[in-house]
């Protein structure tokens, strides 16, 4: 054995598992159904959650439908709007986001990249995701249930959202929400369990935290974060179904409604909100830390430069990820807080901005006098550090009390988180795929279709999201249905929400074209062979593309370096993979 | 787990001082927790999330509590039996705490035991920790029954806050699950134990996973988990 760490090697623990044999498949059932191979599981998640995505994405041209032409249509009541909006924002959220990143790209990447044959525990990893599909069903189930889906707003505030003037709040729709949630919860922690301890404990030989690509490092905090916010959601959901069901008063205070006293008093709604934040801050950032994560990789890999302050941009994961839990209440100004607890809110969310500031400046420092290849992951990946900093300074606007207030519950929030967790995750989500596609099929996606997806989606969220910042700012609210009477809000503010709406139909059109070349490009893409982008990190660098069950071949590889050592002087190729022994003159890698 | 060996040391390599070196630690090779298993890691991190579920439980209960406007019944008297025409304050909690904090106890010995690979001794202190564990839950069945004779309800009770029956059903009630599905798994695991399963690296029927002896150890931290849990419970629901 080679000395493989910067330092020593210490001890080696023997294999956990006995190699492959204990959960190998042997019926083309639990080869492709019930597999548990994390690449498999993997695939099912993101083809579920894109699925469902979609349903989202139907929901957002009905909003958008309503908003820019109202009166137009006369299916979209006003609570067909609430449920519309309600669903959007938690199927966008919870469904696709959330289930995306960590159940799709954690499942497939995790594994990979920190040279392991699976995760640690399959089987518990495949109960994960056949949970998350009976909570996609059961939410799904809402939009066929008596009353429809809840329409409370993604936020679920109560007292309103389980009282009789919401939709599905006295019928079923907040019951099978909640439920969706709960089941949602408990497949992600079985998910969540396993790709934590496989970053933790499952690593290769050479294979150090501090050697680890900053996507696993993006997705392993992320999933930390969630295995400790989710708590929060779980109990406030289990709360309000007691609520809803049983009649207790936990989120309920003494109601009078149309002139009859409800049985509920003494609940305070403001509980939910704390316990809804501390689970629903965090959440941005389990949304945004693997987007952080997989940017890096692929700005590194497509500028064929090193990534600018490795330590830094590891670091600056953590601290997100540990300042992100003290936040919350930056969600709740308009609630009545005490102002020091607004102050203290205001001083941590500014806090926040710095880690995140550095990441930003490390990834275009990366980019200066990098060998930019413009290829579309690379599109994506600017896309995302231009959506985000845009999304990220209004975040500074909205994080100070006094500017909050008039500004909260307008679409100045909506057009914040819409470019802050909206756009620039998926172009990070929409970057990854065109950039891993090769290595999970073998084939690459087609590249004209690619440049106009990226182009009609990027240019096309800025002209959605940009103008929604004005319309904020001239007083339109959020989650109204139309504005006709609304004297204060001028003339202007109907055309722009036209503008929008056509500009929404346009770039949810381009999604069907990538929905198209995903499948196309499965038999007619052009072959990839193993390596197409040239990278250094171990997926890269399996026998099998796409690799088989047990990742590697017979032996698991040895990580001689980091992933970053791209056009080293010296060196052969521009690239040398991870598991690359031998010197090649001066790598940068940190100490 | 079966012993790690020092395959290769560099004598000449420098640790680093200091915060420096205690992250070098943290992040070297191959596994942040040198003599962890899998398992045992797994189990451990799922706890720690299980805490903030009951943390959220537990502070929303002592935020209706602290925040309600009607008075907050009384728990010695509400949690009293009447033995011998005397009544005796928070005797079957007494009971209840007694016999969980036992099981921690044989369940502590099942451990050791299960480590000698003395078969028949593990078995029977697990299915031992299983009937305490049982018997925590029945009593529990008879305190809820008590409770709920005297007209408490989850929406409601006669002598105050309704958060009252809604908190403490609810609360008793996840924690009561936590016991009954341990006891569930501790009898699982004394099954598996008394068979000789880890002896002869039987495979498990939906995991086909081979288990050694440290399922005992695992099975145990969530036993002494649910049993701490609990001591906080009583804490802060029965002494406040």
């Amino acid at each position: 054995m080679v000395d493989v760490t910067p330092g020593s090697v210490g001890p080696i623990p023997p294999a956990e598992v006995a190699e492959m044999e204990l959960y190998h498949p042997h019926s083309w059932w639990t080869k492709y159904v019930f597999s548990q191979d994390a690449k498999v599981i993997a695939i099912q998640y993101s083809c579920t959650a894109l699925a469902i995505g979609l349903v989202a994405l139907v929901l957002s041209w009905l909003m958008r439908l309503q908003l820019g032409f109202p009166g137009t249509f006369d299916f979209i009541t006003p609570e067909a709007y609430y449920q519309f909006i309600t669903m959007h924002g938690m199927i966008m959220v919870i469904y696709l986001l959330t289930a995306l990143f960590l159940g799709g790209f954690g499942n497939y990447l995790i594994p990979l990249m920190v040279g392991a044959r699976d995760m640690v525990f399959p089987y518990v990893n495949m109960l994960s995701y056949w949970i998350y599909l009976l909570a996609v069903l059961l939410l799904v189930a809402g939009f066929f249930a008596p009353g429809g889906p809840t329409g409370a707003g993604w936020t679920l505030y109560p007292p309103q959202a389980i009282m009789a003037g919401t939709p599905g709040g006295e019928d079923w729709g907040i019951i099978v929400m909640l439920s969706s949630l709960i089941l949602f919860i408990i497949g992600f922690t079985m998910g969540g369990l396993n790709y934590v301890v496989t970053v933790l404990q499952g690593r290769t030989r050479g294979m150090t935290l501090m050697r680890m690509p900053l996507t696993v490092w993006g997705i392993f905090t992320a999933t930390v974060m969630a295995l400790l916010a989710f708590p929060a959601l779980f109990v406030a959901c289990v709360m309000m179904l007691l609520d809803r069901v049983l009649g207790t008063s936990f989120f309920m205070p003494a109601i009078v409604e149309m002139g009859e006293q409800l049985q509920h008093s003494g609940g305070s709604p403001i509980l939910f909100q704390h316990l809804f934040w501390f689970f629903g801050h965090p959440e941005v950032y389990i949304v945004a830390l693997p987007a952080f994560g997989i940017v890096s990789d692929l700005i590194s890999t497509h500028a064929r430069k090193n990534i600018f302050g490795y330590r830094m941009m590891v670091w600056a994961i953590v601290g997100i990820g540990a300042l992100s839990f003290v936040v919350w209440a930056h969600h709740m100004y308009v609630s009545g807080m005490h102002p020091y607890f607004g102050f203290f809110f205001a001083t941590t969310t500014l806090i926040i901005a710095i880690p995140t500031a550095i990441k930003v400046y490390n990834w275009v420092l990366t980019l200066w006098r990098g060998d930019i290849h413009l290829t579309i992951p690379m599109l994506f990946a600017l896309g995302f550090i231009v959506t985000f900093v845009n999304g990220g300074l209004t975040g500074l606007f909205l994080g100070n009390v006094v500017v909050d207030v008039p500004l909260s519950d307008t679409m100045f929030v909506v057009a914040h988180f819409h470019m802050v967790m909206g756009v620039a995750p998926i172009m990070v989500i929409f970057g990854a795929i065109y950039h891993w596609y090769p290595k999970v099929t073998g084939r690459m996606l087609n590249h004209a279709m690619g440049m106009f997806h990226f182009w009609v989606t990027f240019v096309g969220a800025y002209l959605i999201f940009f103008p929604m910042h004005y319309l904020g700012l001239m007083g339109v609210p959020r989650r109204y249905n139309e504005l006709s009477d609304m004297g204060l809000i001028g003339e202007s503010a109907h055309h722009l929400n036209a503008f929008i709406s056509i500009m929404a139909f346009i770039v949810g059109f381009a999604q069907l074209v990538f929905l198209f070349n995903l499948i196309w490009s499965i038999r007619h893409g052009k072959e990839a062979g193993g390596n197409p982008w040239r990278a250094t990190t171990l997926e890269w660098q399996t026998a099998h593309t796409p690799p088989t069950h047990g990742n590697f071949g017979k032996e698991l590889p040895i990580v001689y370096r980091w992933a970053y050592d791209y056009s080293v002087p010296g060196a052969k190729e521009d690239f040398i993979p991870q598991n690359e022994p031998g010197s090649f003159g001066p790598s940068r890698e940190p100490a | 787990m079966a012993e790690t060996t020092v395959t290769h040391i560099n004598p000449t390599a420098q640790r680093p001082e200091g915060w420096q070196g205690i992250a070098a630690d943290w992040a070297s090779d191959q596994r942040a927790f040198k003599n962890v298993s899998w398992g045992k890691a797994m189990m451990w991190i799922f706890l720690l999330s299980d805490t903030f579920i009951f943390g959220c439980f537990l502070l929303s209960y002592m935020t209706a509590r602290m925040s309600t406007r009607v008075p907050w019944p009384n728990p010695s008297e509400v949690f009293a039996l009447n033995i011998g025409g005397a009544e005796i304050p928070l005797i079957l909690i007494a009971i209840m705490t007694f016999v969980l904090i036992s099981s921690s106890g044989t369940m502590a010995m099942a451990v050791n035991f299960g480590y000698r690979h003395d078969r028949r001794k593990t078995a029977i202190l697990m299915l031992l920790t299983a009937a305490l564990g049982a018997t925590f839950v029945g009593m529990q069945a008879f305190e809820w029954t008590k409770l709920i004779t005297e007209g408490v309800r989850p929406w409601g009770n006669p002598w105050g806050a309704a958060q009252f029956g809604s908190t403490f059903f609810m609360i008793t009630g996840f924690h009561g699950t936590h016991v009954t599905i341990g006891v569930i798994f501790l009898i699982i695991t004394a099954r598996k134990v008394w068979r000789g399963d880890y002896d002869t690296a039987r495979k498990g029927f939906f995991t086909s996973r081979k288990g050694n002896y440290e399922s005992v150890e695992i099975m145990g931290l969530y036993w002494h988990f649910v049993d701490l849990v609990w001591v906080f419970i009583f804490a802060f629901f029965y002494l406040w």
